[in-house]
């Protein structure tokens, strides 16, 4: 808005004065502050900032941004970005969702503002649980889940938010963990700087409802051996001095081998600009659940006009060809005649 | 056909003079009867006439050829002087078919003309439309004059030398039969044959076929020995001024251009594809070069979700719909209660429940966006009366969605959205203006932090909230739907707090009140018993009701409400001053449930749901019946 050198700020002019009120050891709490103290170095003003929410534990997130926020109703946070979004192109907004928010009650709005690349940045904290209505299991919940509303384990197939994402045609989609900050750190810089729809999967802990869900995947004692690192140009390969790396048959698929026994020539190079999201996709499938090898990163970043510059550039085409509106012209452009 | 003076033609054939005359085309859907209907409209538009327009047409888009439910019709009314409805029954019919006959010819007052193509009534067109015996020959017509037309043979011969085939060419016999009914009523053919070149010109084949059938429906009337007369309907005396023949739709889509305009707020309409309100979105998408941003959402709910996050950015947030999306909508409307920001909600009604009767109109929709939402929320209403009026009604809609940061409702229906009537097209200076404040910037004290931004302090005399923009320094700020502490809006779950803000919100809507025109009564000799009270697309046959009571002989007042929420200050005060008012309206009685509890009056409703507008004589009985009621010896209600 104004040419003026965007100003130093710290972690507290980014926080507001409201209590924050996840319960203690909650997961959001580290994502927070990751957000918090990321925001100083991205070079963005707190007035051009706006954090949309849904509905959820994770949807309480703008009350303690000091920035503008709107904490909207169930699921319809990606709806109401959209408008935003596409008559304020200059605004950085970033929309905060849950598991059940986006990918149960709000599921249409995601994929359809995913399709359209409005230019967002949607963080979707994945606890596999509903927190805030005390525990009923959620649309990421693994099959036969035992919860208050499913005494006898959950029937329903969990979606994988990142195939959903890559199926909705998303130009840039990347997964993280609240248990390390750096890595949520890049992750939501790498995303803010795409143009165009975003998203990015946090795995969160619920520790009241749903605990230590993806510590096999997060935990220091096993993510060495179960966290595949996604690093764009790079083999990919993890676990202790790299020895487990991922391969791909003739068939597309992927699967994890010793290293030794294939030598490092065959593994997969990843590459997230690849034009043809198959990679990402078979990558996304790599685990059935955080209790298996999952990559983290980025699996996708294409890129691909966003929605809102797309409309700026047909209002600026109208203009340009038809002149600027005028209303008694629009007003006298069917049939007249005069008495 | 009220009057009429005759004079011979130059042709020798008789030319009566009339003062109106009610038409009705009717055809498969395939037949392109709206565009036949609409070509003879803007004919007559710029002859000079008067008119009112009803389209009716089917909500499947190609029914089965042939059958009733496939029948599309279009009428116009028009005259040499100020009309206010589509007319109760039409005067002539033109029936391309044996379903369109059948269709329609019981609306045919005796007397009435029929204009049919006699090619189409074979056998099986016959049994398609359900005629056990040809309608033509059984004596069924013999209360009506019925002039046969082989319209499309007579069609397909003077489409001969474009080289279409046969098929093609059939399908310009709407043409030839707007030919005919042009030269029947003498009106000016360049305008049609301007048109044609100007809507087909990509196909120079289909723009000769048309305009070939044209004349040939034009010459066919000429030296045919078919008609013993043509009519002449003089121009009516208008207002000076430039006028256009415009629909509801395409007033309300120009009066939101006009809005955002007046108020300097740039437009933004989010909105999902539904009948009969899409032609809102279709327009408004076209004005790009006015700022104007649409977005056809994925849905009912994330069209307005769109429109609200663009106002909340400081846009002029539009979502336009019908009943089914208002259902949809209803949560989203709530939040736009809570978080006090302008959002407008078009209703284009039609008949329900559920999917209903698309294209037919309803007015059923008023208790819903009136109460449809949970909690204590209320919402403004604002109804259109006439398709023009739809101009008017959004400009006022946007202006008190503006000042007072609330959401509004804009009801429109079917008839008003796809029926036409002449507009005189005001001068941009005439309109009002709708100035719009954005919460300024707030500067950094001595401490570099800036006052702490109150969103919820309220004007004092609007009770509206400060609209304060993203991208604006020092007003940092979250809202949402949670219940909020008076004046910081911080989160509050305190009951008192809760009390005061829900009667914050319904004072800022009541206050309203003060804001908005009194409802005038047209009462002229002052000494009425019963009052006709009206709201939205009945204004014109009320109206129409009214002065026949009064040309024979009666007195009945009338007045007609704009604002349906808050009601304007002296409607209680007018209602109690009746014995008995009457509410004409296209449901069970909505109105008449608010104005019976709002002011304890004796309102009685007159009911209508057949997917068509009233007509005045059901009007005109209504108050014949009332009056007679209250002249009855006292007493005889309670036998
Ligand atoms: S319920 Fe779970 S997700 Fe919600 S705040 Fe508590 S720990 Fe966090």
């Amino acid at each position: 808005m104004t040419d003026l050198a965007v100003p130093v700020t710290t972690r507290k002019d980014w926080a507001s004065d409201q209590d924050v009120r996840w319960c203690p050891g909650c997961g959001d709490y580290s994502i927070l502050a990751a957000m918090q103290l990321l925001l100083p170095d991205l070079g963005v003003r707190r007035e051009n900032t706006v954090f949309v929410s849904g509905i959820g534990c994770a949807a309480r997130f703008p009350y303690y941004m000091n920035t503008y926020g709107m904490h909207s109703i169930h699921g319809r946070a990606p709806a109401i970005a959209t408008g935003l979004a596409v008559s304020r192109p200059d605004l950085d907004i970033f929309v905060v969702s849950g598991d059940g928010d986006a990918l149960s009650i709000g599921g249409n709005h995601l994929i359809h503002a995913l399709r359209r690349n409005v230019n967002i940045t949607i963080l979707l904290f994945n606890n596999q649980i509903y927190g805030l209505t005390k525990g009923q299991y959620s649309p990421t919940s693994e099959v036969g889940k035992v919860t208050k509303s499913t005494p006898f384990g959950s029937l329903d197939t969990p979606f994988n938010p990142v195939s959903l994402a890559l199926g909705a045609e998303a130009s840039f989609v990347a997964r993280t963990h609240d248990m390390d900050r750096k890595h949520m750190q890049e992750m939501f810089r790498r995303a803010h700087e795409h143009k165009g729809a975003a998203l990015v999967e946090v795995y969160q802990n619920c520790n009241v409802f749903n605990d230590g869900a993806f510590d096999q995947v997060t935990g220091r004692a096993t993510r060495e051996e179960m966290l595949i690192p996604l690093e764009h140009g790079k083999p990919i390969r993890f676990g202790a001095e790299g020895h487990k790396g991922v391969v791909m048959n003739d068939q597309g698929q992927l699967s994890i081998v010793e290293v030794e026994g294939v030598g490092e020539d065959a593994l997969v190079i990843h590459d997230e600009r690849r034009a043809d999201p198959g990679l990402a996709f078979a990558l996304s499938r790599l685990a059935l659940g955080p209790h298996e090898p999952t990559p983290m990163g980025v699996f996708r970043a294409v890129e691909r006009p966003d929605y809102g510059s797309q409309m700026d550039a047909q209002l600026l085409e109208a203009s340009s060809r038809k002149g600027p509106g005028d209303l008694a012209a629009l007003l006298s452009s069917g049939t007249t005649w005069t008495v | 056909m009220t009057s009429t003076t005759e004079s011979p033609s130059g042709t020798g054939r008789i030319v009566k003079t009339v003062d109106r005359v009610v038409i009705r085309f009717a055809g498969d859907s395939g037949d392109g009867m709206q565009v036949t209907g609409d070509r003879f409209t803007n004919e007559s538009a710029i002859f000079g006439n008067d008119l009112s327009t009803l389209p009716n047409f089917p909500a499947e888009i190609r029914a089965p050829a042939g059958t009733l439910a496939g029948v599309s019709a279009f009428q116009v009314h028009i005259s040499d002087h100020d009309i206010l409805t589509p007319g109760d029954a039409p005067n002539v019919l033109v029936a391309m078919n044996p379903a369109a006959l059948r269709a329609n010819v019981g609306d045919l007052p005796a007397g009435g003309s029929i204009v049919l193509n006699s090619d189409a009534f074979d056998e099986r067109a016959l049994e398609k439309a359900g005629y056990s015996s040809d309608p033509r020959r059984d004596g069924s017509l013999s209360s009506f004059k019925v002039y046969e037309v082989p319209m499309t043979s007579l069609t397909l011969e003077a489409c001969k030398p474009t080289g279409a085939k046969p098929r093609d060419a059939e399908r310009s016999k709407n043409f030839f039969a707007l030919g005919l009914l042009s030269w029947l009523y003498h009106r000016p053919i360049d305008v049609t044959i301007g048109w044609i070149v100007e809507r087909y010109g990509k196909s120079p084949v289909v723009v000769e076929a048309n305009t070939l059938a044209f004349k040939a429906g034009y010459h066919f009337g000429e030296t045919a020995e078919l008609f013993d007369f043509s009519y002449e309907i003089a121009p009516a005396e208008h207002e000076k001024g430039t006028y256009t023949n415009i629909t509801g739709n395409t007033a309300l889509a120009w009066g939101l251009v006009a809005a955002a305009q007046l108020s300097s707020v740039p437009l933004f309409l989010g909105s999902y594809p539904i009948t009969p309100a899409s032609d809102i979105l279709h327009e408004l998408s076209k004005h790009k070069n006015f700022g104007v941003r649409t977005l056809q959402a994925e849905d009912e709910i994330a069209g307005i979700g769109a429109a609200l996050g663009a106002a909340f950015g400081g846009a002029l947030g539009v979502t336009t719909t019908s009943g089914p999306g208002i259902d949809l909508k209803s949560e989203t409307v709530g939040l736009a209660v809570s978080l006090e920001l302008p959002l407008l909600i078009v209703d284009i009604q039609r008949g329900g429940p559920s999917t209903g009767l698309p294209t037919k109109t309803e007015q059923s929709d008023l208790l819903h966006v009136m109460f449809g939402r949970h909690g204590e929320a209320p919402v403004p209403v604002v109804a259109a009366k006439t398709p023009s009026h739809c101009f008017e009604a959004a400009i006022e809609a946007a202006r008190i969605a503006l000042k007072y940061r609330t959401p509004v409702y804009l009801l429109s229906d079917g008839y008003l959205a796809n029926g036409s009537e002449p507009w005189r097209i005001p001068a941009v200076e005439e309109l009002p203006k709708i100035s719009v404040d954005f919460a300024p910037a707030r500067p950094e004290g001595a401490d570099g932090k800036a006052e702490p931004f109150r969103p919820y302090e309220r004007d004092r005399e609007t009770l509206a909230r400060s609209w304060a923009v993203p991208g604006t320094p020092g007003l940092e700020h979250r809202i949402g739907g949670l219940e909020k502490q008076d004046v910081t809006g911080e989160v509050s779950y305190d009951p008192e707090n809760h009390e005061r803000m829900v009667h914050l919100r319904a004072a800022k809507v009541a206050g309203i009140a003060k804001d908005i025109p009194l409802v005038e009564v047209d009462d002229p000799e002052g000494g009425a018993r019963v009052l006709l009270l009206g709201w939205g697309s009945t204004y014109g046959a009320i109206r129409a009701a009214a002065l026949r009571v009064r040309a024979g002989g009666r007195q009945v007042a009338q007045a007609h409400l704009v604002h349906l929420n808050p009601f304007p200050a002296n409607l209680g005060e007018v209602l109690t001053s009746y014995e008995r008012v009457v509410v004409p309206e296209a449901n069970l009685g909505q109105l008449t449930k608010l104005v019976r509890a709002d002011f304890l009056v004796d309102a009685r409703p007159l009911t209508k749901v057949q997917g068509t507008p009233f007509r005045v004589a059901e009007i005109e009985q209504a108050v014949l019946e009332a009056l007679a009621e209250l002249e009855a010896p006292s007493g005889g209600e309670d036998s």
